[in-house]
């Protein structure tokens, strides 16, 4: 599984890592976590508001940091 | 916990967060419907602000003992109550707006301005800038979204503009300590400029200045609409609580000490000279000293509150007001990414102008 964090370094993006480290951790999941800081490719990924976390290619939240909970039930499915 | 005001235990337990007073056991999340949440807080928010007023003047005369006719009493009265009202009502207010903008995502404020006309879509993306979530940090992947959907430069400047200045921090503040004419006066007028400042930068014709590989770049569907439920809405607004009073409340804290300092020691009229109608040289003055400012309304807006009581000039104030929450260099530096220097100039020079003609005019009709 290949997570990415797409932001431009902000707390924000920060807090948003942070999460996603703890859900990850929490499930016990073999994942890769990736920080995409670069901005003409986050706004290429069709991103208008960071950060934004993107599961195995695919942007699932954008523009809120999401609780480690939330990210949990995502990854579950 | 430590170290912080007496108002702020408000904030760790935001009036809203709908818990009652006895903690839900471990293991056991606490699950509330959101019309509880929603009336247990409006309950507990109406209590605390009803007790501010009583509470600050027993704690000046009654416990501190401070005489409230001299110049200290007078500092320290404001103080103790205008801090934790504007605080009380900046929990409300950022509560509330955090769950209003969950029903505005920048995509659906996107879709809603493509294929407009400039004057309706200047109108429509001020208008929309007000309640779209927006932060400087995203300023070039939302620019980048806009322009490649074809929505006109001038139009996304008009949302680029009306996002900063016309935020919930600034209006409460304002509305908290100034009241509700000039607060009204500031959204109105600060429309008016976002609409015609977007409206002249699209008739200047400047796309040429945009960085050439914004146009060139190839841009994914993006993120797919989320259908946030009503607990959820309600969790984005305590976020927003947390994040923005959490982050702005020191500003708050000092901004009413020292306009307090102001009330209590700077005779009335003191600055009428200096700041009044008469100095016409007031406006542009404050307009350069309030582009530099950045985000710092909320630590401002006390200050002038004071200046305006010892005779400063409203327009003056005014543009001062709007030049720090308008334009930000820190801003324009991000922007750099995606806009030459050119057009970065061309955009602080409009809205400047814009801001100085409202202050100007205000000045003289005032």
């Amino acid at each position: 599984m290949k997570l990415e964090i797409l932001g431009s370094g902000c707390a924000r993006c920060q807090q948003l890592t942070e999460n996603t480290k703890a859900a990850v951790g929490a499930l016990g999941l073999d994942a890769e976590i990736v920080k995409v800081e670069d901005v003409a490719t986050i706004a290429g990924r069709g991103v208008m508001a960071t950060p934004a976390l993107a599961v195995d290619g695919r942007v699932r939240i954008s523009g809120r940091v999401a609780t480690p909970a939330e990210i949990e039930r995502l990854l579950r499915h | 916990m430590t170290g912080r005001s007496m108002s702020l235990p408000v904030l760790d337990q935001p009036p809203a967060s709908g818990r009652p007073p006895v903690a839900p056991g471990p293991g056991h999340p606490f699950v509330t419907r959101p019309a509880v949440e929603l009336s247990i807080g409006a309950v507990l928010w109406i209590a605390l602000y009803a007790t501010i007023a009583p509470l600050s003047s027993w704690l000046v005369t009654g416990f501190f003992g401070v005489d409230g006719g001299t110049r200290f009493g007078t500092a320290l009265q404001f103080f103790a109550f205008e801090t934790p009202k504007v605080l009380l009502l900046l929990v409300a207010v950022v509560y509330g707006v955090g769950i209003l903008r969950t029903f505005f995502t920048p995509e659906r404020t996107r879709a809603m301005l493509a294929g407009r006309r400039e004057t309706v879509g200047n109108v429509l993306a001020s208008l929309l800038g007000i309640v779209t979530p927006f932060c400087s940090c995203s300023a070039v992947p939302l620019f980048i979204g806009f322009v490649e959907s074809g929505i006109p430069l001038g139009v996304t400047f008009s949302f680029l503009v009306a996002s900063p200045m016309i935020n919930e921090v600034a209006v409460v503040l304002l509305f908290g300590l100034v009241g509700p004419g000039v607060t009204a006066l500031y959204i109105g007028t600060g429309l008016v400029i976002t609409v015609a400042s977007g409206w002249t930068i699209g008739r200047l014709g400047l796309e040429r200045y945009v960085e050439p590989w914004v146009y060139a770049l190839h841009v994914e569907s993006g993120p797919e609409a989320e259908r946030p439920d009503g607990r959820a809405r309600l969790a984005a607004g305590r976020g927003a609580v947390r994040e923005i009073v959490g982050k702005v409340w020191p500003y708050v804290v000092v901004g009413i000490a020292v306009g307090a300092g102001i009330h209590g020691y700077v005779p009335a009229d003191a600055l009428a000279g200096i700041l009044g109608r008469g100095a016409w040289w007031a406006v542009p003055a404050a307009v350069a000293l309030g582009v530099p400012m950045y985000s710092n309304a909320a630590g401002i807006i006390p200050v002038v509150e004071a200046l305006l009581g010892k005779g400063a000039a409203l327009g003056s104030v005014l543009a001062f007001m709007m030049s720090v929450t308008a334009l930000s260099l820190p801003e324009m530096v991000i922007l750099r990414k995606v806009l030459r220097p050119q057009l970065i100039a061309a955009f602080i020079v409009v809205v400047a102008v814009g801001i100085m003609l409202v202050g100007l005019l205000f000045n003289a009709l005032l």
